[in-house]
């Protein structure tokens, strides 16, 4: 199968890849990009694990193909901290010991900040609605839950 | 919440930030799924579409001449070994299943059975290839429900299969693997003396672990023999074993890496695609990767077993229990080995009941072979025992908390297994719930409110850390257990302690098996316990060895030498080094100290108990069940991360919330399951729940340093029955069938309006 040429941005910095028509972003950020922070829980879209920001939405990278990329900015788990520290929502998922295994914990970071980038004061329940979509099979996301509402508290006080 | 137990210490019972933690929140972690090795090659598995079959034939031809393919390996690349029946750490279990769970030889037994494996330059042309892989199959009929499976006349699975019952081997062919009994007192007697008994019968769904890391496995065979495996796995060692066992190689020549791990919950021990990765490595000469799909994870990999339960308790006038009565058969799946021995233990082990029998099967279903999970079987028994204990308590008009106060289990209560209790927190765990402010809060219209209790016993096992002091006083802690939820900072918080350190003065590192001395698996509630007690000794080496370093170094004979807050000090002068001064001055007294600490703690080990207090909502028209409020308290014995321990008490409960309302295999006529699928395997999301309101009750352990109890097992004991419980007081109606769907919910409350 012939491969097709794809500019994209991820997390802020260009890059060019090649990538067969039926090859899902996922896959491509995983195995040719080797962004393996985004993980593979179910690959129908179902979990949430391979959560990614793409130009300002939220999706399930496991559901774009790849070369729909093209011309888009994406957002991973690895795109969240800088040199300068974590982000805050990293900060608080691990004060409030958030994850145990940890494999849903990069997509609830990323849903999370999708959430409070549009959203910077969410309820609880406003917080449990947007993150349906990302399982969680360790935690019962109690403290998930709190570490975004602590998180969101802190970006508004500009800490 | 903690009631803590009063001692002095400085990092047990503090939050540090867990060691990992960082790599786990920027993406940085590597799981199975992220291993990725010069050369490698990327599989697939072909599985059985029949839940009962046997396989005539297997044509894989043309599947190896598609270009790009490197390997194609069935059943008959397994090399050819006597059948034998081994001790792999889960119980007895004969080689020959081990191997058709993994690589299906004659026949199927299940859908999702593996079948042949491929091994491709790409995973798409791996997957092409699988479907030109030709298997005849002459289709068998199916049986994928308990009693039926015990039935005379029933679909036989294994032809050679005969029931072992009460020990011995009947010869008769049969589903039923085993029959197990334990008897306490004389049963007839007691119910003789019983004012009121409440006998009652359940039926529990086959639910899945539902981890969301998919399994997998990537091997490398090299020219030598030496065969290296990275995988996501609860035991390095067991993997290590099962492997040796499966591929007749010693276990010399294999190496697992373990590799972080997503969830497991006991259904990451057995090993499935391990020795097809080997197989395909072996024929191709590349490293080959392989990861399950989700539907593989669900149709092929450990379920809990259904059941079938019945229970008859009795009380006498003064309402103590006299009489206990269960009979237990639990699904094993397409090959013996379902966990009917921890069922039997834990049945009625919240109580002090003086007469019981237990009778306990396990039957084979074509259904995927069950696997440990959580807590395995003793949740469906308390299912049943909780209801019956609910109504008797009813019947007598007592409130649900005192008539199981009453009846608790304490130090010296002997089980129907025949144990003797040793120092237990069932009363204490039962009166924090009774204590708790959330027993008080008024209930509105088609609001329910429910109790129970669990019991899981924990294990013990091997467990191995050795300990190298750094020149700056920081201490690299290696382990052989996996980590799946805080582990490493609950580890080296033990270790720390002894030394007066501070948790991020140590650096755990999870390692392979040639590594780090035989550790088992990471369940069982054990880690904390058993590899927290080996750092422990692992630090008291260090102690004395930096002992005698500080007694060289000050030429004084080391029984001046004491260690005191961190320090070393000498008896008598002022002389004294804390233990980073010391850690400082290794080279001038002899080089590196390290120390090990290696433990099998054979008694000793606390079982926990976990009780729920549950507020649902129910609506009538739609059956549908809202967790309004949830309260777990647990006796964690001594919490060394409280944190972490809220986590597992969390997460177990919200498993059984699922397990209450959602969650079940659901089966077609021709046994396939329909549901393989997040989607319609519903697993809770973050808003089907309220938050999880923790308890943490603390009567230590005398068997261990710490005082530890394990606490990963027992919450998910008892909240399908509390929410049964107070689906009741919400309607009067009583479910004994799991899961309380809505469509139970509502034909319960149509058949009580009938009446």
């Amino acid at each position: 199968m012939s491969k097709v040429h794809v500019q994209t941005k991820i997390n802020g910095e260009e890059v060019e890849f090649l990538c067969e028509p039926r090859q899902s972003l996922l896959e491509v950020l995983r195995e040719t990009l080797g962004f393996t922070g985004t993980k593979e829980g179910c690959n129908d879209g179902n979990c949430g694990a391979c959560s990614a920001i793409v130009d300002g939405s939220l999706i399930n990278s496991c559901l774009m193909l790849a070369v729909e990329a093209q011309g888009k900015a994406i957002t991973t788990v690895e795109g969240l901290a800088g040199p300068e520290g974590l982000h805050p929502l990293q900060r608080k998922f691990l004060e409030h010991a958030s994850l145990q295994c940890g494999i849903c914990t990069p997509g609830f970071l990323v849903a999370s900040k999708a959430l409070l980038d549009q959203n910077p004061n969410p309820t609880e329940h406003q917080v449990r609605h947007w993150l349906a979509g990302n399982l969680c099979r360790c935690t019962g996301y109690d403290k998930i839950v709190r570490a975004v509402l602590d998180a969101a508290q802190t970006l508004r006080a500009g800490v | 919440m903690t009631t803590t137990n009063g001692a002095n210490y400085k990092v047990i019972g503090t939050r540090p930030i867990r060691h990992d933690g960082i790599d786990k929140v920027v993406g940085r972690a590597v799981y199975g799924g992220d291993v990725r090795l010069p050369g490698m090659l990327y599989g697939q598995v072909l599985r059985s579409p029949h839940a009962h079959a046997r396989i005539r034939r297997i044509d894989t031809s043309k599947a190896a001449a598609v270009p790009g393919v490197r390997a194609v390996v069935t059943a008959d690349d397994l090399p050819a070994v006597e059948d034998k029946r081994m001790d792999l750490g889960e119980g007895v279990v004969r080689l020959k299943y081990l191997r058709d769970n993994v690589l299906a030889s004659d026949k199927a037994v299940y859908k999702g059975q593996p079948v042949a494996g491929v091994a491709a330059v790409d995973l798409h042309i791996a997957e092409e290839a699988l479907a030109l892989i030709v298997v005849e199959y002459e289709v068998l009929p199916p049986v994928v429900e308990v009693r039926q499976a015990m039935k005379e006349g029933a679909p036989l699975l294994h032809e050679t299969l005969t029931t072992k019952e009460l020990g011995e081997d009947t010869k008769n062919k049969s589903n039923v693997a085993s029959h197990l009994r334990h008897v306490l007192g004389d049963l007839a007697a007691g119910f003789a003396r019983a004012a009121v008994v409440v006998e009652r019968e359940f039926n529990t769904a086959t639910v899945h672990q539902g981890y969301i890391e998919p399994h997998n496995a990537t091997a490398m065979w090299s020219l030598d023999g030496q065969l290296t495996i990275w995988t996501s796995t609860q035991g390095a060692f067991a993997a290590r074993d099962q492997v040796a066992s499966v591929l007749d190689h010693p276990v010399s020549k294999i190496k697992v890496v373990p590799q972080e791990i997503g969830g497991g919950f006991g259904g990451k021990i057995t090993v499935y695609l391990e020795p097809v990765a080997a197989l395909l490595s072996r024929k191709s000469g590349h490293p080959v990767k392989l990861i399950m799909t989700r539907p593989d994870v669900f149709q092929s990999t450990g379920p809990t077993p259904g059941s079938y339960v019945r229970v008859k308790m009795g009380v006498d006038q003064s309402g103590k229990l006299v009489a206990a009565e269960a009979y237990m058969a639990f699904e094993a799946g397409g090959f013996p080995g379902a966990e009917i021995g921890a069922g039997a233990m834990c049945v009625f082990s919240c109580y002090d009941v003086p007469n019981a029998q237990v009778d306990v099967y396990d039957v084979v279903v074509n259904k995927p072979k069950s696997a440990p999970y959580r807590a395995p079987c003793a949740p469906q028994a308390a299912f049943a025992v909780e209801a019956v204990v609910d109504e008797l308590a009813e019947k007598l008009g007592q409130d649900p908390i005192d008539f199981r106060l009453k009846n608790a289990a304490k130090e010296g209560t002997r089980r129907v297994d025949g144990v003797v209790f040793p120092r237990i927190g069932c009363v204490e765990t039962l009166q924090a719930l009774k204590d708790h402010p959330n027993y008080k809060i008024p209930l509105g219209p088609n609001q329910g409110r429910g109790v129970a209790i669990g019991y899981w016993f924990n294990i013990g096992f091997k467990s191995s850390v050795s300990a190298s002091v750094n020149e700056d006083g920081t201490v690299n802690l290696v382990e052989g257990s996996t980590d799946i939820g805080g582990s490493r900072a609950s580890i080296a918080m033990q270790f720390a302690e002894v030394l007066g350190l501070a948790a991020e003065d140590i650096n755990p590192a999870v390692v392979d098996t040639n590594s780090i001395g035989y550790t088992d698996v990471t369940g069982g509630s054990r880690v904390t316990y058993a590899t927290g007690w080996a750092a422990y000794e692992a630090a008291q080496d260090v102690k004395a060895q930096m002992i005698l370093r500080a007694a060289k170094l000050w030429e004084v004979p080391a029984d001046q030498v004491e260690f005191s807050e961190g320090s070393f000090i000498h008896k008598g002068s002022d002389k004294k080094l804390s233990f980073k001064e010391l850690a400082a001055k290794l080279d001038d007294t002899g080089g590196p100290v390290v120390g090990k600490g290696n433990v099998k703690p054979n008694s000793g080990v606390g079982g926990s108990f976990a009780a729920n207090i549950v507020d649902v909502e129910l609506d009538p028209e739609t059956g549908k069940v809202q967790v309004l409020r949830f309260t777990v308290a647990q006796d964690a014995g001594k919490a060394i991360h409280p944190s972490y321990v809220e986590g597992q008490m969390q997460g177990g409960s919200v498993q059984g919330i699922g397990w209450a309302l959602n969650e079940e295999y659901y089966y077609t006529t021709q046994g396939e399951m329909a549901n393989g699928s997040y989607l319609d395997y519903r697993i809770p999301t973050s808003l089907d729940l309220p938050m999880i309101d923790t308890v943490i009750v603390e009567v230590p352990n005398p068997g261990h340093p710490f005082g530890v109890r394990g606490v990963g097992e027992a919450p998910i004991v008892p909240p399908m029955a509390a929410i049964a419980n107070a689906i009741y007081g919400a309607t009067g109606a009583r479910l004994n069938e799991l899961p309380m769907r809505p469509d139970r919910v509502v034909a319960a409350l149509q058949a009580q309006a009938a009446h």
